[in-house]
């Protein structure tokens, strides 16, 4: 599912219209984005939280040549999944969520 | 207005991070709506978001990333407290992966 897909089922309960929709969805993960990006974690009660995570600089191999080359050091986003979200991929009978 | 930003810049960096409170004063300010209307579009934004990943379906965000769900399966661990082995039920868990435009952004 995409953006698009997502903003049109919920603008109808929110009667907003779509465009205004999903200028909303880019506002809040571009928010996500931005405060990464200055080093800050995110966190979202019942979705998950979002935080850095440094990867160490590694020696690797280009798969094609066989040569060495060093992989330098790197910042990734990385997501955690909240309690309730790890609860709900998992607790779905049927196809009908509790909440 | 000027006043309200300052005080909001505060508190944000005297916190953890950012969270729910500060996305809903940025759609606010940004989309110019008003506080309950904003605080209703990002819970369901969010809201919807979890039920579609416990649907099973997977959610492309351009440039943002992609959740998704994985079945794991069943598999021995150890207690690292205790040393113990134990049996790692199979289970769904949600992977996201970071797309292009984010981890370039986030090493600039």
């Amino acid at each position: 599912m995409t953006k698009a897909e997502l903003a049109e089922e919920i603008s109808v309960k929110i009667n907003l219209s779509k465009k205004d929709t999903e200028q909303i969805i880019s506002i809040i993960f571009e928010s996500i984005i931005n405060a990464l990006s200055k080093g800050d974690k995110v966190e979202l009660r019942g979705f998950g939280s979002f935080r850095i995570r440094h990867r160490s600089s590694r020696d690797g191999r280009n798969p094609k040549t066989g040569l060495k080359v060093k992989v330098p050091s790197k910042k990734v986003p990385f997501f955690r999944a909240g309690k309730e979200l790890k609860e709900n991929v998992n607790n779905i009978s049927g196809n009908q969520l509790i909440k | 207005m000027i006043k309200m930003d300052n005080l909001l810049n505060f508190t944000y960096e005297r916190r953890f991070g950012m969270t729910k409170l500060d996305m809903v004063n940025k759609v606010m300010e940004e989309m110019n709506l008003q506080k309950p209307k904003a605080e209703e579009a990002v819970e369901l934004i969010i809201k919807k978001i979890k039920e579609k990943l416990a649907n099973g379906e997977t959610i492309i965000l351009r440039r943002f990333g992609s959740f998704s769900v994985r079945n794991k399966r069943t598999r021995m661990g150890r207690n690292p407290k205790t040393g113990k082995e134990v049996e790692i039920t199979a289970r769904r868990v949600v992977r996201f992966k970071s797309g292009k435009y984010f981890k370039d952004a986030v090493n600039k």
